[in-house]
């Protein structure tokens, strides 16, 4: 999803380009109720705060902590902030301590938005973190003359030290920091050329990495205070359902270390002294849930099937809600030479990440004032609803936002999907300090999935082979209004995304979105639309080569004549993979196998991708997967490199095997034996090249996500003739190919 | 019963049927080994009793009283386990890291019996999941964990 969007287009703002004073134009954070697109980039820069008032604080001991915008999860943000911040500091990366900061304006780092999402999170922040480096430096070097009394140009810095060279004297940052803190902040700083970058653009290794290679991250549902009790929950096997009757209450109360039972909305929740005393016990209840009363918001109907929902999905009667046109795509359609119909859908995802959700609440019934952990990606976000689930102001609560054990979109605020409401629910009916853990079983039932979505295409092709007309319907729920309340009348541009404003742009076309509500509970998943929109749009191009009997890759050639930047990318990706050969071809094992090709401009991020497939015992198996990444420019190229595998992990994942099936208005699958996530021995290889090719700088996160599904599917194709447009891949059966 | 954790004995009453992974976490207080799925199939919980990697999420707490049990939090304890922790930070294996005490556990456990396991003897005894796709920079390290 774009963050950064202004109203008219979805490019993301070019930060690294701006002038640095002018720099700190930037994403809004994007409030409840709030129009996303309708967000404006501020117009003038913020000013820079001190640095040391609450953003920076350095120690005594030569190390510095830094309360980043941005929540770690995995997606390696602390130490590209780390490099960012250390280059103009002059501070190495590996003496920063980076956590997510606390909501609040105090914390806000000008120009960076506070919402871990929409690979944003580099590119937003490092012109304003260049600049607070290289200010919290000048108020050092300032600090350090006035101690020294000497002119403050004879000073320079080295990494944690101000130095005056002429009289060999040195002295730490820490020892400055309270000096520094009272000089007034500069108006205007240097920056470091780039020619001379000792950390930004260097594979620095990750700062968490030994931590986490010898179970001492702490992450939210690891946490611990004084005194506190643990619970566990069980959910309404429908949202919206309510708890009537507890048929063993009295046994189940009388189960080892119960403390209590707790009715809460659309849940009954087991306090015990040890979680899993509270997990057997909330499992055991026999409860008699009550129907939603009618009319209840989200409520899940109890005849609510996904085979029922892409069958209306599928019957979803157009135009929908026009998102990009251009020429007169109906005209072109009568007048080609051939025209392709073909209708793709995808399923309902699963987040799927390791750390089941948990939270933390410990509530102060004499102050009225309530201490949060709850693994969030925007702080500021869920400050107010948390206020208001425990009735107090926000001032009034502490929120701490722990590393997460993944994420993938997983902690948005989505409704009913976060166990903090019922944590302090439970922390104030207790009068202790409560964490809520749910189980996996919790999870499945309450996870915010990837939308399913359907497309209807009409393609239409000349006489030469090539396209000169697209129509595409997508069918499929209004995210951003059911997220953000943004008007559900204008099409969600995130639900288009990566079909509309294609680098292709053919000549002819009508994207629109036909908006579909389903009951199932939404939410982002990594790479958003771009997850299901790249599969449709690059098979069904693969189509229109086929019907034109042209190859993919050199179709996507001549369609991307006019841009350097993807005529270079295809370039890479086709060296990168020994040359573009589709096949089928016999591997040196004797396996037959194909190529397919993707091209994907996800988050101001080009991506090419090249996957190798073969049928083995009737599946699919992807062996090698090719990507070339052009995010214009980079911080940390060995972060890209594991972000891309871990992208194109996922993004096979969802190719292959995901998919959530509800039956009777709950889901089939409430743990990985019934939702299978990519296991080791799929894992293909995985090849990156990196291009810099000086562009705006794109997101990373997410970009190598949605190549994939297409790369496959169009490799399928190539070696068995079966055109596959539903995903997942493991429904199909293939026979033997020769 | 005596549950004897990282060479040190610990007295619990517990229910006989917890799994040990609740034991470990809750009743000593030892977190790195983590809770993913409670069914056996992530392998976040992964621990080794007797040298032997375990899923500790199914694992009844009785059943293991009295034998060794390591967590993650020894793991600088065994000369295999150092190496196998040097092998994941120089190949930066970790991303979220949420299922690595476990891999890390599960390559400590094999490396302990095969030296130098073959390919698919890796592929037979690391199985367990990782949502974020560090597969291959897990089968990287444990490469040169293995070349000791």
């Amino acid at each position: 999803m774009t963050f950064l969007a202004t109203p008219e287009a979805a490019a993301p703002l070019n930060l690294s380009r701006r002038g640095l004073l002018g720099a700190a134009a930037g994403a809004l954070v994007l409030g409840l109720g709030a129009r996303p697109a309708a967000s404006q980039a501020t117009p003038a820069a913020e000013a820079m705060p001190n640095p040391f008032a609450a953003l920076l604080e350095l120690r005594a001991d030569g190390t510095a902590r830094l309360q980043m915008p941005f929540v770690e999860g995995g997606q390696g943000v602390s130490t590209a902030l780390a490099q960012i911040l250390g280059e103009e500091l002059d501070l190495e990366p590996a003496r920063l301590l980076l956590e997510c900061a606390p909501p609040g304006a105090r914390y806000k780092l000008p120009g960076a938005p506070r919402v871990t999402g929409g690979s944003s999170s580099v590119r937003t922040s490092i012109a304003p973190l260049r600049r607070l480096g290289a200010t919290a430096r000048a108020m050092l070097v300032e600090a350090a003359a006035i101690r020294l009394e000497v002119p403050a140009g004879s000073l320079t810095t080295e990494p944690g030290f101000v130095v005056h060279a002429a009289s060999g004297r040195r002295i730490g940052y820490g020892e400055l920091a309270e000096a520094a803190s009272a000089q007034p902040v500069p108006a205007g700083v240097t920056l470091r050329d780039r020619d001379k970058f000792r950390w930004i653009g260097k594979p620095v290794a990750r700062l968490d990495v030994r931590a986490k290679s010898t179970g001492k991250m702490v992450y939210g549902i690891d946490l611990a205070v004084e005194g506190m009790l643990q619970a566990a929950v069980q959910h309404a096997p429908r949202y919206g359902m309510e708890p009537a009757e507890i048929r063993n209450e009295a046994a189940v109360l009388a189960l080892p270390g119960v403390h209590s039972l707790h009715r809460l909305p659309g849940a009954v929740a087991v306090v015990a002294d040890r979680w899993w005393r509270a997990h057997r016990a909330a499992e055991t209840l026999q409860v008699a849930w009550r129907e939603a009363a009618p009319g209840a918001a989200n409520a899940m109907p109890a005849d609510f099937s996904t085979r029922a929902l892409r069958d209306r999905q599928q019957a979803a009667p157009g135009p929908g809600i026009t998102a990009e046109t251009a020429g007169d795509a109906s005209g072109a359609l009568k007048g080609a030479a051939r025209v392709v119909e073909a209708s793709y859908d995808a399923p309902l995802l699963a987040h799927g990440q390791l750390e089941p959700p948990s939270a933390l609440a410990s509530w102060n019934a004499e102050a009225g004032t309530l201490e949060l952990w709850v693994p969030n990606q925007a702080p500021d976000m869920y400050l107010p609803v948390v206020a208001r689930a425990a009735g107090i102001a926000p001032e009034k609560v502490t929120l701490h936002s722990p590393p997460l054990g993944g994420f993938f979109g997983r902690h948005f605020l989505y409704e009913a999907a976060s166990p903090f409401p019922q944590a302090i629910a439970l922390t104030k009916a207790t009068g202790r300090p409560v964490k809520v853990i749910w189980s996996r079983e919790a999870e499945f039932l309450r996870d915010a999935f990837r939308p399913a979505a359907l497309v209807r295409f009409r393609g239409g092709i000349d006489a030469s082979g090539l396209p000169v007309a697209l129509e595409a319907e997508i069918v499929c729920d209004h995210l951003l209004n059911r997220t953000f309340g943004a008007p559900a009348d204008r099409h969600d541009r995130t639900v288009v995304e990566g079909i509309a404003n294609k680098v292709y742009a053919f000549p002819n076309r009508r994207v629109a979105h036909v908006v579909q509500r389903s009951p199932a509970m939404v939410g982002f998943w990594r790479s958003v639309g771009h997850s299901y929109n790249d599969f449709f749009m690059e098979c069904f191009l693969d189509e229109l080569a086929e019907a034109g009997q042209t190859d993919p890759f050199a179709l996507r050639q001549r369609l991307v004549e006019k841009s350097p930047r993807h005529q270079a990318l295809l370039a890479a990706v086709a060296e990168l993979s020994g040359g573009w050969k589709r096949g089928p071809f016999t591997a040196p094992d004797g396996s037959r196998r194909a190529r397919g090709i993707a091209l994907s401009s996800p988050f101001g991020t080009e991506v090419a991708t090249i996957a190798e497939v073969s049928i083995q015992d009737g599946r699919a198996r992807a062996h090698d997967v090719w990507v070339a990444i052009d995010p214009g420019s980079i911080v940390n190229p060995s972060t890209v490199v594991e972000q891309v595998q871990s992208a194109v992990a996922i993004g096979l994942s969802s190719a292959l095997l995901e998919e959530v099936v509800y039956e009777h208005g709950t889901p089939r699958a409430r743990n990985y034996d019934g939702y299978p996530i990519l296991p080791p021995d799929q894992m293909p290889r995985v090849h990156v090249r990196i291009i810099e090719s000086g562009a705006p700088m794109g997101g990373v996160g997410e970009p190598g996500v949605p190549g994939v599904p297409p790369a496959v599917v169009n490799a399928v194709f190539a070696l068995t003739g079966q055109r596959i447009r539903s995903l997942p891949l493991s429904r199909a059966r293939f026979g033997r190919v020769s | 019963m005596d549950l004897i954790v990282n060479g040190v004995r610990h007295t619990v009453a517990l229910e006989a049927e917890m799994p040990l992974l609740w034991a470990i976490r809750d009743e000593l207080g030892l977190t790195g080994t983590k809770y993913g799925c409670g069914l056996a199939q992530c392998g976040a919980c992964t621990v080794l009793v007797d040298g032997i990697a375990v899923r500790s999420c199914i694992t009844p707490v009785e059943s293991v009283a009295g034998q060794q049990i390591t967590t993650i939090e020894a793991i600088g304890e065994d000369a295999v386990g150092r190496r196998v922790v040097e092998a994941w930070v120089a190949h930066q294996v970790p991303q979220c890291g949420y299922c690595q005490s476990g891999q890390v556990m599960a390559a400590t456990s094999l490396l302990k019996q095969i030296a130098q396991p073959s390919e698919a003897e890796v592929a037979a005894a690391m199985t367990n999941l990782c949502r974020c796709g560090t597969y291959n920079a897990i089968a990287a390290a444990m490469r040169q964990a293995a070349q000791g």
